[in-house]
């Protein structure tokens, strides 16, 4: 058995980020474990620019931004193992991982971080009727191919959904000498940026068809076209208008999952509007000493913000280590629920524990339509404590409100928290 | 007298502009803000980007290095620079930074590694 103090589960922007601040926070004893050959994680193969506005205040690629925080953790002779595919965690925080070079091994941990990232939407679970045929790819996987492997995928290619990564990538296949026929997404509003909207679509003359799904796929070896149809408010495709498109790759950018599978085996609740393990303020599931951050937690829209959520996560699980002792002893504690209503679809965390809530809590979440002219309210038991109008609110961004400590301690006896959207007179 | 319709990529509200250009005079509608009309402006007078896109590596650890212009070119020279990147193969190592292309389709702007790639 291999002793460390903190274990970080991914080496993506959520663990390089946990690391950093952890280590800052005065641990030592840190490992970070990688199932890839770099550091990195997804921005590896995210080459377009746009990331590290907050955090840096200037526009860099995804590469160059995961280089920023490599940088740091090699500083900060931060130990991590590459190639190492963790196989299971456990109540007792002992992580069996498996690599070429050392074979199976288990670590015992004080604390774990968990920041595996989260993994694409496939075909298989999205139903669509069909030939199987090859040419059909996540909007991920032929992003890597193209820009990492160096492979084409296709040339003449017809996207379904309108999530960033299906954006980025019509522009990427254009570039590249593709013709990207056509994006259609199922929804009645796109969930990428606007800004990718404007530059990887409007740009080249790229049509974007909302409310539309691919309801059959041709081609027995590879693809040879697939059929778009208009769908109503049930999502269900109308008859009559089908239209047929020649092409021969088929890319799919319909959402991600975070990648849980680990978290569920260690036995920790899950938030089944998240996919993610339920967590307090400090991002500590409900598994003592194990926590949570970045797109594992809950799929996020900014880097910027995975890698401000990871710090605090890295910051916590340092302090929990610190002072364990004292931790356990202080029960008295004020366990406040958080509930998202009214078009919030989720919040994280979903709990506050007042006895160790910093000065400050972001809590993040998403809504679920586009509304115009709404505010953002929260309630503590009923009251309303704070109205924040918005012109627009969206599903593709990440939204947030800012609870003070102080202003909790004015409600004690608080027992929920409420997060809602409420519509303007 | 030209009308160009645009959505503004200032921020997530994305509002439709309407561009008025009528001899030297430029009138800009539909905007929320400044910035709206400052980038209606700029959009229908000099729209440049930033490229990226990746070239081809020799004997490094994996096929391609990720690269960008290093500012802002005009839009109209989108695809002749991806002519020249395309064209472009680099010796391993790189390193973040290394100009890849100088002047790139003549646009007086550099294209630029933003990945490091280590030899094979």
């Amino acid at each position: 058995m291999i002793y460390h103090d903190l274990v970080i589960i991914g080496g993506g922007p959520a663990g390089l980020s946990a690391a950093v601040a952890a280590k800052e926070s005065g641990l030592d004893d840190i490992l970070i474990i990688e199932r890839d050959y770099v550091l990195g994680g997804i921005l590896n193969q995210c080459i377009h620019n746009g990331f590290g506005l907050h955090t840096f205040k200037e526009e860099l690629t995804g590469p160059e931004y995961a280089s920023r925080y490599i940088a740091m953790v090699k500083q900060l002779e931060i130990p991590y193992q590459l190639n190492s595919t963790v196989l299971d965690i456990n109540k007792e925080k002992e992580i069996t991982v498996v690599s070429s070079e050392n074979g199976l091994e288990t670590i015992k941990a004080k604390a774990i971080i968990l920041a595996m990232g989260c993994r694409e939407r496939p075909r298989g679970a999205l139903n669509i009727p069909g030939l199987r045929p090859a040419g059909i790819y996540t909007a991920g996987t032929a992003q890597r191919l193209v820009n990492i492997e160096g492979h084409m995928v296709g040339k003449e290619v017809v996207i379904l959904g309108s999530g960033d990564i299906g954006l980025i990538m019509a522009r990427r296949m254009t570039l590249e000498g593709a013709k990207v026929k056509v994006v259609a997404e199922l929804m009645p509003y796109s969930g990428g940026l606007k800004r990718n909207i404007v530059q990887c679509l409007n740009d080249f003359d790229i049509p974007l068809k909302l409310s539309h799904t691919v309801i059959n796929i041709d081609g027995k070896k590879r693809v040879t076209g697939i059929t778009l149809a208009e769908v109503g408010p049930d999502r269900k495709p109308i008859p009559g208008t089908e239209e047929y498109y020649s092409c021969d790759t088929l890319l799919l950018s319909c959402g991600l999952i975070p990648e849980n599978e680990l978290t569920k085996q260690i036995g920790a609740s899950m938030n089944p509007v998240t996919s993610g393990p339920m967590v307090n303020d400090r991002l500590e599931t409900d598994v003592e000493g194990i926590f949570a951050c970045g797109n594992v937690l809950h799929v996020h829209d900014l880097v910027d913000y995975v890698s401000e959520e990871a710090a605090l996560a890295g910051k916590n699980a340092a302090e929990y280590i610190v002072n364990e002792k004292a931790m356990t002893d202080e029960k008295e504690t004020n366990v406040i629920k958080l509930k998202a209503e009214n078009g919030v679809c989720y919040t994280v965390p979903q709990s506050i524990e007042t006895s160790t809530m910093a000065d400050k809590l972001t809590v993040r979440f998403r809504v679920a339509d586009v509304f115009e002219n709404r505010s953002i309210c929260v309630y503590y038991d009923g009251k309303r404590i704070s109205k924040k109008k918005k012109r627009v609110l969206a599903p593709g961004e990440m939204e947030q409100v800012v609870l003070l400590k102080t202003s909790l301690e004015e409600y004690p006896d608080l027992k929920e928290i409420v997060i809602r959207t409420e519509e303007e007179s | 007298m030209e009308m160009r319709e645009l959505t503004c990529i200032g921020c997530p509200l994305g509002c439709s502009l309407t561009v008025t250009m009528e001899e030297q005079t430029i009138t800009v509608t539909g905007n929320t803000c400044s910035r709206g009309e400052a980038y209606a402006k700029k959009e229908v007078t000099d729209p440049t980007r930033i490229v990226t896109s990746s070239v081809k590596v020799e004997g490094g650890v994996i096929a391609k290095a990720s690269v960008k212009t290093s500012s802002d070119i005009p839009k109209g020279k989108i695809f002749e620079c991806m002519k020249e990147i395309r064209a472009c193969v680099v010796k391993a190592p790189v390193r973040i930074g290394d100009v890849v292309i100088a002047n790139c389709a003549g646009t007086g702007v550099s294209v630029v590694a933003t990945k490091d790639v280590e030899c094979l």
